[in-house]
């Protein structure tokens, strides 16, 4: 199983790479490669911190040949950010588009009594005909480190409650997305990232 | 349902996990890898390991540390002691660590915490602060006063107000512990951590004092702890994480289980 993961700078790939190698898969990393991608089995855009970051994807092409690789059949993963990238946006940098895979902007948690980032291990309502999530049962629980989140739709393969219910994972044919860490949520997150590495095109 | 973390927390010395009161009559407990596996295993959910005598010479030990533990451990883990530049974060995060807790070096630089939070995400910037209720002061917790160098010297600086400055610049969360309750396991400071807590809007891991599980209930209710350390707890009764987690859970505090 060959992976291709996106380093568009935004943040730590150390714990992405280690968790999709001990899943057995052949990683190859690039920034600016756009051959790559064209050559991809699978594509992976992980991603923590600001959504700005994502301004890169657009100045190198990795945009256009990620778009590429989505419309051959590609199967392919955002994490956090890198799912927060494939709506129309996000309110943190309202001047960036997002890909537009999914048609809505992701928002900001509302303010009030309850903190604001949404840090630690929450569940997962795990909807019916998810690739992604297959075996993974209601209620188990994963680790988010997050501020921004995207909206609940007909896409939404998991619900989380937070403040508000939100998209904790997207799913639409191969284009994949969890706002969680599967790389650091333990057996739940491993078998979540072993699924992907498994779904056919 | 967001949960309350029980993490568990490494000393680390000299490449072994050590442990010892108030870095008094240490003793050796292992190999970091095997011990953070362990505590994952077992239901902790995040590790934590403290370089407690970090030194210059002691980096390449460190980081060789932090990469063996990082291997095989899926769950958060946050690495601090002897940070002090955002090279040396860097070369941390590279290392396998997800997050760096800063203290003393924060304190003599705060844009350090600025600095690491613009490279690697708020999310990543634990910032540490070590309080000792100040009697003099007119609030005595608001105001205890914050020490650096494991403890031994004073800043000047009131909790409250480091904690909102930390926040300012860009922490993503607060380990803070109590002086005066460490070592003590007569329960956590809850009125300190209550009051850390509620100035800011980020998460805040209680620190010191752990002996019992009714303590852990307290610094989650009346404490308003997002998360609380376990060092010392393990050694009386409670063998496991996932122990504790399920006496809390039936106590009524929310916990991440099965786990």
């Amino acid at each position: 199983m060959r992976v291709t993961v996106i380093d568009y700078k935004a943040g730590n790939l150390t714990s992405v790479l280690k968790a999709l190698r001990h899943l057995g898969a052949e990683v190859e990393v690039t920034d600016a490669d756009l051959a790559l991608v064209e050559r991809a089995e699978r594509v992976v855009l992980p991603g923590v911190g600001h959504f700005a970051a994502t301004k890169r994807l657009d100045d190198t092409g990795l945009t256009g040949a990620i778009r590429a690789a989505i419309g051959r059949g590609v199967p392919f993963l955002g994490i956090c950010v890198g799912m927060q990238w494939l709506y129309a946006g996000s309110t943190e940098a309202p001047e960036l588009p997002g890909l537009g895979a999914f048609a809505e902007p992701c928002t900001r948690f509302s303010e009030g009594t309850e903190k604001i980032p949404h840090v630690g291990w929450n569940s997962l309502e795990v909807r019916k005909g998810s690739r992604l999530l297959a075996g993974v049962e209601l209620g188990v629980f994963v680790y988010f480190t997050h501020s921004y989140k995207g909206p609940v739709t007909v896409d939404t393969a998991a619900v989380t409650e937070y403040i508000e219910p939100f998209a904790a994972a997207v799913e639409r044919g191969n284009v994949m997305g969890v706002q969680f860490h599967p790389e650091k949520s333990g057996e739940t997150g491993l078998k979540i990232l072993k699924n992907f590495l498994e779904v056919q095109r | 349902m967001i949960t309350k973390r029980i993490i568990a927390c490494l000393d680390v010395h000299a490449g072994r996990v050590v442990k010892g009161v108030k870095f008094v009559d240490i003793v050796d407990a292992g190999d970091p890898a095997t011990q953070a596996a362990r505590h994952a295993r077992e239901g902790a959910d995040e590790i934590v390991l403290l370089d407690i005598t970090a030194t210059h010479e002691g980096r390449a030990t460190l980081l060789d540390t932090v990469r063996r533990t990082a291997k095989e451990l899926f769950v958060p883990f946050c690495v601090g002691g002897g940070i002090r530049t955002a090279q040396d974060a860097e070369q941390v995060f590279e290392a396998g660590a997800d997050k760096v807790s800063v203290n003393s070096a924060a304190l003599a630089d705060p844009a350090l915490i600025d600095a690491i939070g613009r490279s690697f995400g708020a999310q990543a910037v634990v910032v540490a602060i070590d309080a000792r209720r100040d009697l003099k002061a007119a609030d005595p917790v608001r105001e205890a006063e914050v020490f650096v160098q494991g403890g031994r010297k004073p800043t000047g600086r009131r909790v409250v107000e480091w904690a909102r400055e930390a926040e300012q610049r860009g922490a993503g969360e607060i380990l803070l512990t109590s002086m005066d309750a460490d070592g003590t396991r007569a329960g956590f400071d809850c009125e300190l951590t209550a009051a850390v807590s509620e100035a800011v809007g980020i998460p805040v891991i209680a620190s010191g004092g752990a002996g019992t599980v009714e303590h852990f209930c307290d610094v989650f209710g009346r404490g308003k702890a997002d998360a609380a350390l376990a060092a010392s707890i393990f050694h009386f009764g409670i063998s496991t994480s996932r122990g504790l987690k399920e006496e809390l859970e039936r106590a009524g505090v929310s916990m991440r289980l099965p786990c």
